[in-house]
């Protein structure tokens, strides 16, 4: 693929609206996709009646009030927690992670759970939590630092868990009434998932299912084979990023995800309560369960006053729709998470419009 | 966040790597792939190893990336 072709698949995505001849809704559940789509200004490339919808694809974003609240009270114990770089600002009922850094707290950012682990290693006499966000993507590498904190014995390391899938995430926004057409699933939750984790799903709701890569040309690509696939009035999972994603994903790293993790509840702001869309410790992984050792009590978090990150997340309104959006809620100063992290749905629009 | 980039193994000893792109080198860990000679492509996301693959399929990613002025480690 050459930033040449993208004429060709902007017109083939042109004649196919066209024969369509209705409005047609396609969600993007990958924050990396929200990003690239303002990028590549690809909005001003699509026809009238084919509408980008975001969804819950960005790991800060749907990350329940409730488990920001326990991370910052984490905070404020004598550990050390280390977490990726988005989550720091996303705003707390009273604080951030940031806040309670420059309050004295100590609160690193790092690149991947395995600095943390090391910084574990390297600092016996010093608790060390991480916190962890993310999707399949992401888990699997959580999984093996935590293979090896049980193998060294730790004693000071410890993780609190806030992981999610992305499939059942998928089929609650479907089966909450959202009216979608398609979804370009995500591409690196797909190299660890395979595309076939998404048939089931797209069957059971006769919908098309592309997972596609990051760049702007590659989601132009697979909005034109989702758009194939309604013309031609087929369903399925179908692979875009084929120079990453093989058949049957990455067998190992699921292996090694599922080890360590089992399926559980999980609540992801917006969609509420998903039965079995949550990554939870397995027996044996107790003792670095940071929830479990500090005893982090369950708070009542309710979201942040007339934020519409909960709507936005569902597809159910775009977010400069939320009339908070660019005037009390800015990059700067962020009320919700989505304004937040570069790859929220709030933060995309901001930026690129 | 779910970014991840096509990076070169340089030095291999059991699970540790060092890879490289444009120059830049870091530390990567292979256990999510099994194993990886030195020369070999990998696409690497928060520190791991998430697939292996071949240099054409790294070229025309790393390709899309220079386009976008977007080709460093941070990317990821
Ligand atoms: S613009 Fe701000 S307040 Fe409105 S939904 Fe987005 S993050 Fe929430």
């Amino acid at each position: 693929m050459k930033p040449s072709d993208i004429g060709p698949t902007a017109h083939r995505i042109r004649e196919r609206a066209k024969t369509l001849d209705r409005r047609v809704r396609l969600m993007e559940v990958c924050g990396t996709h929200t990003h690239a789509i303002g990028r590549g200004g690809l909005r001003s490339l699509l026809p009238e009646n084919v509408e980008l919808v975001s969804g819950p694809g960005c790991p800060v974003c749907v990350t329940a009030q409730r488990d920001i609240e326990r991370m910052i009270l984490l905070a404020d114990l004598p550990v050390t927690v280390c977490t990726f770089g988005d989550m720091i600002r996303v705003p707390g009922l009273h604080s951030t992670l940031e806040q309670r850094r420059s309050a004295g707290a100590d609160v690193r950012v790092v690149y991947s759970p395995l600095n943390a682990l090391t910084l574990a290693m390297d600092n016996p006499d010093r608790d060390v939590a991480f916190l962890s966000v993310g999707f399949e993507t992401t888990t699997p590498g959580v999984a093996a630092v935590l293979l090896q904190a049980r193998a060294l014995e730790l004693k000071n390391f410890s993780v609190y868990t806030a992981n999610k899938l992305v499939v059942p995430a998928m089929e609650a926004v479907l089966a909450g009434g959202s009216l979608l057409d398609g979804f370009l699933t995500p591409g690196h939750v797909s190299v660890i998932l395979g595309i076939e984790a998404y048939e089931n799903l797209a069957q059971q709701y006769r919908i098309p299912c592309v997972a596609a890569g990051f760049d702007p040309l590659d989601v132009i690509e697979a909005v034109a084979q989702l758009l194939d696939c309604l013309v031609e009035n087929r369903c399925g999972s179908f692979v875009q990023y084929t120079r990453a994603v093989r058949p049957g994903g990455n067998a190992r790293a699921r292996e090694v995800m599922f080890s360590v993790f089992e399926p559980c509840d999980a609540e992801w702001r917006g969609l509420g309560t998903i039965p079995g869309s949550g990554l939870g410790l397995r027996a044996g992984f107790e003792a670095f369960d940071a929830a479990k050792r500090y005893a982090l009590p369950e708070v009542d978090a309710p979201d942040p006053p007339g934020c519409r990150c909960g709507e936005v997340l569902k597809g159910y309104i775009q977010a400069p729709q939320c009339p908070l959006f660019g005037k009390v809620c800015t990059p700067r100063h962020p009320l919700g998470p989505c304004m937040v992290s570069s790859e929220g749905a709030c933060a995309a629009r901001y930026k690129y419009g | 966040m779910c970014l991840a980039v096509p990076v070169q193994v340089v030095w291999v000893e059991g699970d540790q790597a060092t890879v490289a792109l444009e120059g830049n080198t870091r530390t990567a860990n292979l256990s999510l792939v099994g194993d990886a000679a030195v020369g070999e492509w990998v696409l690497l996301h928060a520190g791991f190893a998430i697939e292996k693959i071949t240099p054409e399929e790294a070229e025309e990613t790393l390709g899309l990336l220079r386009e976008a002025g977007d080709l460093s480690l941070e990317t990821e």
